[in-house]
């Protein structure tokens, strides 16, 4: 239980730190007195900025993120397996072997689904 | 640990891991001019440059700060603050000597793997709220690389514990007094690489910085940033690797394991060889597209890193 108030304080300890030090910047930094609107305008390297930066992007992304979520969820579960492993022995591998397996068959469908490679037709 | 006791130490390895984040900065530029045939930074701290990190933040502190019009102001002034914390707070759990860690709990690997893994949302906050296309680009690809080379990246951490049988760091550096875990046979060089090169990856690192990509993205999610809220992101990413190059030399190089000189030593050594490593793989290799990233991980490291573990296991469980 005092380790977890130690990770408390130090949080606490650290956030000071951040926010502290914007506020110590505050203090310090040049502030321009008028403003140019070019200088607080969205950056696009010079030009004119196009359109709203709200754009759609490729549904790669969240295929990632399912493939993500189903790998997650098995490294959950492989983190009691690690502490009893020396103590259950070869049953309780063999059982982890087969929820691999099954989990792999999943990774194997997306695999010939194509839903592994990048760019999509 | 009384109360006192507990804010002081967190104050000093807070203090600690400042300094020596501002001080790598140092480091990289000079080995990366060594690297290169030049001397790198020399004029402020003649004849070595040894004020530059200081007289770098006190140039970021005095910075003036931009906020575009267009930004969420809320979002964006939270995520530096957001990736400053998390990737600092990944620090107590790692023991610096033997007996010397600040939160001794059995599940600190999973804690500084959780608390590790937070730091993505703080780099999407920050792309999101730039509302800037190359800055939303940037985070959408950190994103994705952060979050699929999560996977190969617990995975193959997960191999020392194994060995170990414990996920407490304490365990896993004694676990280590007959043999360093990087030597054992093929599991623990596999383990060994594939954790470093997730963890580049993860840090948004060379060969994996898409995120970045200068030369497409112009700086990547940060673009908007300025003055210290930048300077934030940067601490970020320079504590993320000392976080990993700690780890590294504790899981696999036996961390404050060593003959004659003290912890401390051993582990800052180790500490600081794996951070030059990291420098001489972003010197040697290309940036890969992202297609080829994805395919590295998704067809190559995670089967590896997950064959890795169950052999791991196998052996774990045969001879107990």
């Amino acid at each position: 239980m005092v380790s977890y108030i130690n990770l408390l304080i130090f949080f606490c300890l650290v956030l000071l730190f951040a926010v502290g030090t914007l506020v110590l910047s505050k203090l310090v930094r040049y502030i321009d007195p008028n403003v140019n609107p070019v200088k607080v305008a969205t950056y696009e390297c010079g030009e004119d900025p196009v359109g709203d930066a709200r754009i759609r992007f490729p549904v790669s992304f969240y295929l990632i993120a399912l493939i993500f979520v189903l790998f997650d969820v098995e490294a959950a579960f492989l983190f009691p397996w690690i502490l009893s492993l020396s103590k259950l022995g070869l049953l309780a591998f063999i059982e982890m072997l087969i929820f691999l397996t099954i989990l792999f068959l999943g990774w194997f469908y997306a695999f010939k689904k194509g839903d592994l490679k990048w760019e999509r037709q | 640990m009384t109360f006192a006791e507990s804010v002081s130490h967190g104050a000093i390895l807070l203090g600690a891991i400042i300094g020596v984040v501002t001080y790598l900065t140092w480091v990289e530029r000079k080995f990366s001019g060594r690297l290169q045939s030049r001397i790198g930074p020399y004029l402020v701290g003649r004849p070595h440059g040894w004020l530059q990190p200081i007289a770098d933040a006190l140039k970021l502190l005095s910075k003036e700060d931009i906020t575009p019009t267009k930004t969420d102001r809320f979002l964006f002034n939270l995520a530096p603050i957001w990736v400053v914390v998390m990737s600092l707070l990944g620090f107590a759990f790692l023991p610096l000597t033997i007996n010397w860690v600040l939160v001794n709990i059995d599940l600190g690997l999973l804690y500084f793997s959780a608390i590790g893994s937070l730091i993505v949302i703080g780099v999407f906050i920050a792309g999101w709220a730039s509302n800037n296309k190359y800055a939303l680009l940037s985070a959408l690809r950190a994103a994705a690389q952060i979050v699929a080379y999560e996977v190969p990246l617990l995975l193959s951490l997960l191999v020392p514990a194994v060995l170990a049988g414990s996920l407490n760091f304490q365990d896993i550096i004694l676990a280590q007094e007959k043999y360093w875990f990087i030597l054992f046979p093929v599991v623990g060089q596999i383990s060994g690489i594939t954790f470093l090169l997730a963890a580049l990856a993860e840090g948004n690192r060379i060969p994996f910085d898409l995120s970045e990509a200068e030369s497409e993205l112009v700086a990547g999610f940060n673009i908007e940033y300025s003055g210290m809220k930048f300077a934030y992101f940067y601490l970020g990413e320079y504590a993320h690797l000392l976080a990993v190059s700690i780890l590294v030399s504790i899981l696999f190089l036996g961390g404050p394991l060593g003959p004659l000189l003290s912890g401390g030593v051993w582990i800052a050594l180790k500490t600081l060889i794996v951070f030059l490593i990291v420098l001489w793989i972003r010197w040697s290799f290309l940036r890969l597209r992202i297609d080829q990233m994805m395919m590295l991980n998704w067809k190559v490291l995670v089967p590896l890193t997950l064959g890795n573990l169950l052999v791991a296991g196998l052996w774990v469980s045969l001879s107990r």
